[in-house]
């Protein structure tokens, strides 16, 4: 028991002294679980985010526009990929994490639970939340978990490209005939209050918060990220000529940041135990890649296995 | 019932930047075999020219030092300061040395 303490002393001593820890490194069994919980949610999130943008690659209204698209959705596989990478270190399987994915039990972003009911909602989508992933992901670069932080500064690199891609999509919508703008209205006005619930509970209401930042899993609180999100936000909607859907919104001089209006939070509690627009079809779409790929996975296992015997007898 | 699916197994990845720099550790994958690792680390880590040369290896082939151990392991070059040129002293007005 004393030795334990002990060690979680020598522990926070090193996370206090602002080292990195390793997979190998001894790490008390809650932050080796908090990481799992959190790393293998967030690679669920680039996987299942890849669905409803998925969803207009075919329909896109230009060569521009659908190679922009397909490489995005090509970097969210690859994301979820590193991530997952990133969580296997800690002890977990990919197939385990699969298997939490598919039966609720591990949960990805409420965000991909939203439909993209027009071609517009992919502009906001990359702008929005992109935006607010870029947000946590860039603290998240410092976090220190090692294989954790160093994936996320690869992502980092290729995320930027995905906001920028929604905003020109915005603002061409924005430019272009009044139906148009409307349709870029109506996606903002869809995915802004989703996008703010992205960062997360308030602060009061998230247990988990304190014992991040104590570990450094988290270097600011949601309700920070969230106000730095607004911030940032809406000056570039009103560049765009759009309008906030929240009439409580409004720059306050003496906090030198914007207010804003209360969050739906029946809402988000509705959509996280999966009663939102789209989580049945969420699962159900990686159910199915599942087991329309299971004999993929077993043929190519069988065919290594038959190359390895022809290696070796001709060894 | 059906037995429990296997796993592909787990290589690690590295990755030579430009010619005339050494191979970095990129990251991990599954892969059923290092033909096709070589593929998927091709699509995972080089999609934007990130690399002129990629090696696989299957992680269970890495001997890795263990960090319990670090201490041992390293700390006997800790007191070696004969090791480097500035443990020499030499009078400064000499040159190219």
């Amino acid at each position: 028991m004393s030795k334990e303490v002990n060690l979680e002393e020598q522990f926070q001593a090193r996370i206090d002294a602002g080292e990195r820890i390793e997979p190998k490194d001894w790490m008390p069994e809650r932050y080796r679980k908090t990481h799992i919980r959190q790393i293998s949610q967030h690679a669920h999130s680039e996987v299942v985010g890849m669905l409803p943008e998925g969803n207009w690659i075919t329909r896109a209204p230009s060569l521009r526009r659908k190679v922009g698209l397909l490489a995005k959705v090509q970097d969210e596989a690859g994301h979820g990929l590193y991530l997952y990478s990133a969580a296997e270190t800690l002890g977990i399987s990919r197939d385990q994490m699969e298997e939490q994915l598919l039966s609720g039990k591990a949960k990805y972003s409420s965000i991909f639970n939203y439909p993209t009911l027009s071609w517009a909602d992919i502009g906001a989508i990359g702008w929005l939340v992109d935006g607010a992933a870029i947000i946590n992901q860039v603290m998240l670069t410092r976090t220190s978990y090692g294989p954790y932080a160093r994936a996320m500064v690869r992502i980092c690199k290729e995320e930027s490209f995905h906001q920028r891609q929604g905003y020109e999509i915005m603002l061409g919508l924005c430019q272009g005939s009044r139906e148009q703008k409307e349709m870029a209205q109506d996606a903002l006005n869809r995915f802004w209050w989703p996008s703010l619930m992205m960062f997360g509970p308030r602060d009061h209401e998230s247990p988990n918060t304190e014992q991040s930042v104590r570990w450094k899993i988290k270097r600011k609180t949601n309700d920070e990220l969230r106000q730095q999100f607004v911030d940032i936000t809406v000056p570039q909607a009103d560049y765009l000529g759009l309008k906030m859907p929240d009439p409580d919104l409004k720059w306050n001089e003496e906090r030198g940041h914007y207010d804003f209006g209360e969050i739906n939070w029946d809402e988000f509690w509705q959509v996280v135990k999966g009663n939102g627009p789209c989580n049945k079809e969420r699962i159900a779409a990686r159910q199915a890649a599942r087991d329309n790929g299971e004999w993929v996975r077993e043929a190519a296992i069988a065919h290594a296995k038959k190359k390895r015997q022809s290696l070796d007898k001709s060894a | 019932m059906k037995e429990i699916n296997e796993e592909w197994p787990i290589f690690e990845v590295f990755i030579r930047s430009k010619n005339g720099l050494e191979h970095r550790h990129a990251g991990s994958l599954h892969a059923a075999d290092s033909t096709m690792a070589m593929e998927n680390a091709r699509d995972v880590y080089t999609r934007r020219q990130e690399g002129v040369s990629i090696w696989v290896v299957e992680s269970k082939h890495i001997t890795a030092s263990n960090p319990t151990e670090a201490g041992e392991m390293f700390e006997p070059a800790k007191d070696k300061v004969y090791r480097h040129p500035t443990f020499y002293e030499l009078p400064i007005e000499l040159k190219h040395i």
